[in-house]
């Protein structure tokens, strides 16, 4: 690794050290707030309290395919323009979308139990996001096979843009099989059919998630650079022991 | 187009011959159908109501099992760069290994049915429904399985780490691939439409698994 190579990455560090305790500090003003709103939230007719589940599983779902969008641009980076920061932005993010996919499912399950009855059901839109989860895991395990962090990152990318294929399969799940799981009721054609009083919280706590995820998401950078840069010494201290 | 069929021709002679290990993959087939009766009891009815569901997924195993010889063994020996290197798009290259491995590993799956669907009690309509589902939808295992292989010796790992990447690729195919055969067998369901979606899923890993297979090789070998 050359001079070279490390100078983005340090401007990253500086640049990223100065963000990340105002976008920390956003998130949680914002996550209070939706937190409040979720709580004071009128109880829905139907499904009563267990309505305020959704304020919590709605942004997660998002986030889970909103982090593999991320993901995907990072690795048209790493493969096409060949940026240094794209692997480290692809590695850092899978862990965070394979906790929020997996906070989308519990929170889910959680309340399908009092909801349909049951804790699962091989419905199209579970189905696709429970694939979603196994091929973050799969990434992950990628990312750890492998010594080579460059080697890995590429095939990596490669990986990520075929898991893409996923993601509209994920959000029109929904419209083509008619299942269990509710049909868009947010963002959809002709607008929402949310009342006034269910629809701002949730999005106060989709952009709370989205400043957590951002935040955790350059943090974790930050950590993987650092990590790299402890590794390429230890790895000259090494070899100059070995000299 | 000519380098192509050589290519193909190539491979299939080499899957075919000692130490080529296609029809391993038609013996993993049949002793994976052969231990289910073991798992789930003798019981003939039970075992005709889940045939389809077991053939699919003795299907996905063997095909999975094969692939990772599909760029190893030309990796070992060198000619894969040759092949990368050769004026041949590496994306035709890609599909026309594939269609080989197909040709050699998967097609004996489809011929070995019907003898495993005697052994699961199925009846004659049910074992085609089977087949036919089969022959629709391993051209997708083994096009996408070959993302899996392509990464797995650039990154040198083979085994289960491919097997990791790969299998959640490939539920979709299994879904649909059982859906068909059940509705085909019993469902009042049609069997049209899980049948064309299985096609499509086909046609679609036709076009994405040879240029994320290249795209992997080229990045990936040095």
């Amino acid at each position: 690794m050359t001079l070279i190579d490390l100078a983005n990455p340090t401007r990253f560090l500086a640049l990223s050290a100065r963000v990340v305790p105002w976008l920390a500090a956003a998130t949680v003003i914002l996550l209070t707030i939706g937190l409040y709103q979720s709580a004071t939230a009128p109880d829905d007719y139907q499904q009563g309290a267990t309505v305020k589940i959704m304020f919590i599983h709605v942004p997660n779902a998002w986030l889970s395919m909103f982090v593999w969008g991320v993901m995907s641009v990072a690795s048209l980076g790493t493969l096409v323009w060949r940026h240094p920061l794209a692997d480290v932005a692809a590695k850092a993010a899978a862990p965070i979308g394979a906790s929020f996919t997996f906070l989308a499912l519990l929170t889910g399950s959680l309340w399908g139990r009092p909801m349909w009855g049951t804790y699962w059901e091989w419905d199209a839109r579970l189905t696709s996001v429970l694939i979603l989860f196994l091929m973050y895991l799969g990434l992950m395990a990628l990312w750890r096979a492998v010594e080579d962090p460059s080697r890995a990152a590429r095939a990596a990318a490669v990986l990520t843009l075929v898991g893409a294929i996923n993601l509209p399969i994920i959000k029109f799940s929904v419209d083509w099989w008619n299942t269990l799981h509710q049909p868009a009721s947010v963002m959809r054609m002709g607008g929402s059919t949310l009342d006034k009083s269910f629809l701002i919280p949730l999005l106060v706590m989709a952009v709370a998630f989205t400043l957590l995820f951002v935040t955790l998401h350059l943090a974790a950078m930050r950590n993987e650079i650092l990590r790299r840069r402890v590794r390429s010494l230890q790895m000259m201290q090494a070899s100059q022991k070995a000299a | 187009m000519t380098a192509l069929a050589a290519l193909i021709r190539r491979d299939i002679r080499i899957a075919l011959r000692v130490g080529g290990g296609a029809l391993i993959g038609v013996l993993f087939f049949l002793t994976v159908v052969v231990l289910m009766p073991f798992a789930v009891g003798p019981d003939l009815a039970l075992l005709s109501r889940l045939g389809p569901a077991i053939l699919w997924l003795g299907a996905l195993l063997a095909s999975l099992l094969t692939l990772d010889r599909l760029f190893m063994a030309d990796h070992e020996d060198g000619s894969l760069d040759l092949i990368t290197m050769s004026r041949t798009p590496l994306e035709l290259a890609c599909a026309a290994k594939a269609l080989a491995h197909w040709l050699a590993a998967g097609l004996p799956l489809i011929v070995a049915t019907p003898v495993l669907g005697l052994l699961l009690n199925l009846d004659m309509a049910a074992t085609g429904a089977v087949a036919l589902t089969l022959l629709a939808g391993t051209p997708a295992l083994t096009f996408t399985g070959m993302i899996g292989a392509a990464l797995a010796v650039t990154l040198h790992r083979g085994g289960l780490l491919m097997a990791v990447l790969v299998l959640p690729l490939s539920i979709p195919v299994l879904i649909f691939g059982v859906a068909a055969s059940q509705a085909a067998i019993t469902g009042p369901l049609s069997f049209g439409a899980p049948f064309s979606i299985l096609c499509a899923l086909s046609l679609v890993s036709l076009i994405v698994g040879p240029f994320a297979a290249a795209a992997s090789l080229k990045h990936g070998l040095d």
